[in-house]
């Protein structure tokens, strides 16, 4: 593995970007998106060969490239460290990117922003592999603001819109929160350890663990609990973790292509691989991994009650990322992190698939996102039918599918954990269950089956062309067969020295004994209780919208308050509306009102004019323009002298 | 003999100052001022500032006092609003000056200045030359501050001129003008044609 | 024989009396500038004196450059009194107020 090898992978996408940004005007639309997909295909051509490397061959990398300046002895630093964990982010991050620029082509057809938006995408790969190779914490932060920068700039593709520029404003302030977080993290990281590299630091951890620091006088804090709680915070900001998480369904405002890159395969997964990559540090913490636990268990089930609810067929989606990130947490809250990045590759996988998808539905009902106006679009669009079936039933966990390995073994490792939270956890992640079987399908028969509620004026909907549906077929593949890695991936050593898990909190390692055999692990699967739980919500789903839709109407009359507070998102919203948003505004008011307009303006500016007109007003006086006066006070001027000089 | 004189044209000198600050005519009053001039300058004689009290009288009383009468008598000056306030500020004028004199003369009086502090030098001998002394200094260590002061009147001279000059009507010359002047501005040559008729005619008369 | 302080007293009550002019006359810029005159004569008077009494013919000197500022001043002073007064028809200082803030 060579330096020349790994920067080709992180700078082929920029060159991608530059080229369709900056020329995509003299080039034309064609050649934008050829060079953008070029950089994309030359990544993950080249990943996939650093996986082989990583993989077969047992290399590793960790390397200083360039220096970009020294202070004292802090040295910033950009470097990589590719072991498996990193080779397998990239080649899922290439791969989806990959299949995500090709459907661009047939999404973004007709938009005049053509050229930028692939700019911006490519910018996002780049970025994005620039987060996961890092092999310091500066360059993670870079890659964690660049990411950050492109998810704004994305949300507000369609910068005309108004609730666009809302929603990524809110994406942006609410990241700045969990950004915040973050630095202070990585700024206590460096105080106790000094150092930014990663391999240092960890090394630096055991050293570091007992250590106590005093926010408030009277109570010492474990630096390692204090500095956990502060990145993980930054994950919550870019996981979209409660309370954090309120700017992910409004960011499906930006393009769909973007909602399955970005909101939920890709970036936002960008907080479960920083903490997997911190494991040596949060190891040491079990405050911080109860604290990471609670926090994903409420945010896998409450954020799967509001999915219920939704009309907005990427709403939906996006609340069922929200609650895929929770069960992630859950995974990395019970040290299970290797579930938690197994999950991450197969969601990645299957939530990308129906993002795409829905993004081909959206394409054929001519941009009409509401469910309550689709169903019965299984004749006319089959690829795309059958493709959302296979991510629906990866997404529910059905046996066999993707994503019955892996979310069956954060539930296995849910299980299996005793550390603070892990019971509600465990009922969350149980709970979890039927409500994703539930609004996955109900979205699903909405869609694809019953009445066809929709106004087809005349031409019946039709499958999107090729460049649409052969990534929704390339992306189903893996969606089933990625789970048969689990053998490895979660049970074996794949990630070698990649995480650190102490002997203690190892609740795979049980797993792991009982582990024979992927055809065992389904057998046991479909007796277990999730499995039937997920068929009750198929059931529940086929049963309320396909036979009796007048039940929901009915529950929903009989449960209004209920279902208020599900409208209303549990109020986060609002109560960030009033309280920071308002409160800001007020302070704002405040300060424009009273600070600008009196004390600086007023008193200030316009005081200091008027105190120099009153002085000079009562000085005026005394320039009274006749020559007598002044020939006066120059005699009494001169006898004043006078007087002094003789007394 | 010589103290005599000298409190003779003190006398006067000071007669001649209140007159000066009290009459009503401003002719008047320059007359006195030139009185003034004149016993002061007997008062530098008896100090023996034999150039000074000369010069005084020549270029004061023959120059700048024929000045200020020329001008009193040129401008058609209505007098009775310029007296107006006379006697209503004389005691706060008297208060002040008499302020300043007592403190003046508190500090300078005999106490300080009396000739048993301040001896009389002895007189010069006969054949000492007042003129050629102060020529001696102003040509040698004053020679700058004198060019300077030659510079002042002159630049005193243009300013008063430029300032009472009545432009219009003048009779002065703009040479800027005249050096632009070209030959079509001043000649203008005209082509007439000859008649024989009147050629022969006027042979004819010649 | 004159003494110092005689000479130092004429020019004083010469100076004071000049003051007294300035009150009493401050209307007629004429009778100012004779003040101002009176003044000028008060000092070189003094100087004369010290010049006489230390035997230094320096102060001589510094009289005769007074004399020709003196004049130099009287001269401008004049020619700005005649314009003003040809602009003005008054030369009355109660009338020119025109430096007023």
């Amino acid at each position: 593995m060579t330096q020349t090898l790994l920067l080709s992978i992180v700078l082929a996408p920029l060159f991608g970007s530059i080229i369709a940004g900056l020329f995509g005007k003299r080039i034309g639309r064609a050649w934008s998106h050829r060079a953008a997909i070029a950089g994309v295909a030359i990544a993950f051509a080249l990943s996939t060969w650093v996986l082989k490397l990583v993989v077969v061959d047992g290399q590793s990398y960790n390397a200083q490239v360039y220096q970009w300046l020294q202070a004292g002895s802090l040295s910033l630093e950009v470097g990589f460290l590719i072991d498996a964990l990193t080779a397998m982010m990239m080649v899922v991050v290439t791969f989806v990117s990959l299949m995500v620029h090709i459907y661009t082509i047939g999404y973004m057809h007709d938009d005049d922003g053509y050229s930028r938006f692939f700019s911006y995408i490519s910018l996002f790969t780049f970025s994005m592999l620039m987060l996961v190779m890092a092999n310091n914490f500066m360059q993670l932060f870079f890659g964690w603001e660049a990411v950050g920068l492109v998810s704004y700039l994305l949300i507000g593709f369609w910068y005309k819109k108004p609730t666009a520029i809302y929603a990524n404003l809110k994406a942006f302030l609410v990241n700045r929160v969990g950004d915040f977080g973050f630095i202070l993290g990585i700024a206590g990281v460096l105080m106790y350890s000094g150092s930014l590299d990663y391999q240092q630091v960890f090394d630096f951890a055991p050293a570091m663990s007992d250590k106590t620091m005093t926010l408030f006088a009277g109570h010492d804090w474990s630096v390692m609990s204090v500095i956990c709680i502060l990145l993980f915070i930054g994950a919550m900001g870019k996981s979209a973790q409660v309370p954090l998480h309120v700017w992910l369904p409004d960011s499906m405002e930006g393009p769909t292509p973007i909602s399955a890159l970005i909101h939920a395969a890709t970036m936002v997964t960008a907080g479960i691989f920083m903490v997997t990559r911190m494991s040596p540090l949060f190891e040491f913490s079990e405050t911080a991994l109860s604290f990471v636990l609670v926090i994903g268990a409420i945010t896998a089930l409450f954020m799967g009650f509001l999915g219920l609810i939704q009309n907005d067929i990427k709403r939906v989606i996006a609340y069922s990322t929200l609650s895929q990130l929770g069960y992630m947490t859950v995974a990395l809250g019970v040290s299970a992190y290797s579930a938690g990045v197994f999950h991450l590759m197969t969601h990645a996988f299957f939530k990308a698939l129906l993002f795409l998808g829905a993004g081909s539905v959206i394409i054929a009902m001519h941009h009409e996102q509401d469910i309550r106006k689709m169903g019965g679009l299984k004749k006319y669009m089959p690829i795309t039918y059958w493709t959302a079936l296979i991510g629906s039933l990866a997404l529910i966990g059905f046996p066999g599918l993707s994503g019955f390995f892996s979310k069956d073994s954060i539930i296995e490792a849910v299980h299996a954990s005793h550390i603070a939270g892990s019971g509600f956890a465990y009922f969350a992640v149980v709970t979890g269950v039927f409500v994703t079987a539930l609004y996955s399908f109900r979205l699903f028969f909405l869609v694809f089956h019953g009445k066809e509620r929709f106004d087809a004026h005349g031409h019946p909907p039709h499958e999107p062309a090729n460049v649409v549906t052969m990534p929704l077929i390339l992306l189903a593949i893996p969606s089933v067969v990625a789970g048969y890695f689990i053998g490895p991936m979660v049970f074996g050593d794949f990630f070698g020295n990649s995480i650190m898990v102490h002997a203690e909190h190892d609740v795979l390692a049980q797993h792991a004994e009982s582990f024979d055999g992927i055809f065992s692990f389904i057998i046991h699967g479909m007796m277990a209780l999730p499995f039937w739980l997920a068929m009750a919500g198929v059931g529940t789903a086929y049963y309320l919208y396909m036979k009796r839709p007048d039940i929901p109407a009915t529950l929903q009359l009989r449960f209004n308050w209920l279902y208020r507070i599900l409208e209303n998102k549990y109020g986060f919203d609002d109560f960030n509306q009033t309280v920071f948003a308002g409160g800001a505004r007020a302070v704002g008011q405040f300060l424009w009102k009273v600070g600008d307009i009196k004390i600086i303006d007023g008193a200030l500016v316009n005081g200091t004019a008027k105190t120099v007109g009153m002085i000079s007003s009562l000085v005026r006086q005394v320039q009274s323009g006749y020559l007598y006066h002044y020939a006066f006070a120059m005699i009494v001027g001169l006898w004043l002298l006078l007087t002094y000089f003789v007394a | 003999m010589e103290h005599i004189i000298f409190y003779c044209l003190a006398a006067i000198l000071l007669f001649a100052a209140t007159m000066v600050v009290t009459v009503r005519n401003p002719v008047r009053a320059t007359l006195f001022l030139i009185l003034a001039f004149f016993s002061s300058a007997g008062v530098w004689l008896l100090l023996e500032a034999e150039f000074l009290a000369l010069t005084l009288v020549l270029v004061y009383v023959g120059a700048v006092m024929v000045l200020f009468l020329f001008v009193v008598m040129m401008l058609d000056i209505d007098l009775a609003p310029l007296q107006e306030g006379f006697t209503k500020y004389l005691p706060l004028g008297m208060f002040v000056a008499a302020l300043i004199t007592i403190e003046m003369i508190a500090v300078l009086g005999a106490n300080h200045f009396g000739l048993d502090v301040v001896p009389s030098p002895s007189p010069h001998p006969a054949d000492y030359s007042n003129t050629r002394e102060i020529g001696l200094l102003l040509y040698t260590v004053y020679v700058y501050p004198f060019e300077i002061a030659s510079v002042i009147l002159t630049v005193a001279i243009v300013a008063a001129i430029t300032l009472t000059l009545r432009q219009k009507n003048s009779k002065s010359q703009d040479i800027s003008q005249q050096v632009k002047v070209r030959r079509e501005d001043r000649v203008r040559i005209v082509k007439m044609q000859s008649s024989p008729t009147k050629t022969k005619e006027q042979e004819a008369q010649l | 024989m004159i003494a110092l302080s005689d000479c130092l007293i004429v020019g004083a009550l010469l100076f004071s009396l000049s003051v007294v002019g300035i009150f009493i006359n401050r209307k007629n810029i004429i009778i100012l500038l004779m003040c101002i005159e009176l003044m000028l004569l008060a000092v070189n008077l003094n100087f004369i004196a010290f010049s006489h009494f230390s035997g230094d013919i320096a102060g001589q000197v510094f009289v005769f450059f007074i004399l020709t500022v003196a004049a130099a001043e009287a001269a401008i002073g004049l020619a700005i009194l005649v314009v003003l007064f040809r602009n003005l028809s008054t030369i009355n200082v109660s009338e020119l107020d025109s430096l007023k803030g």
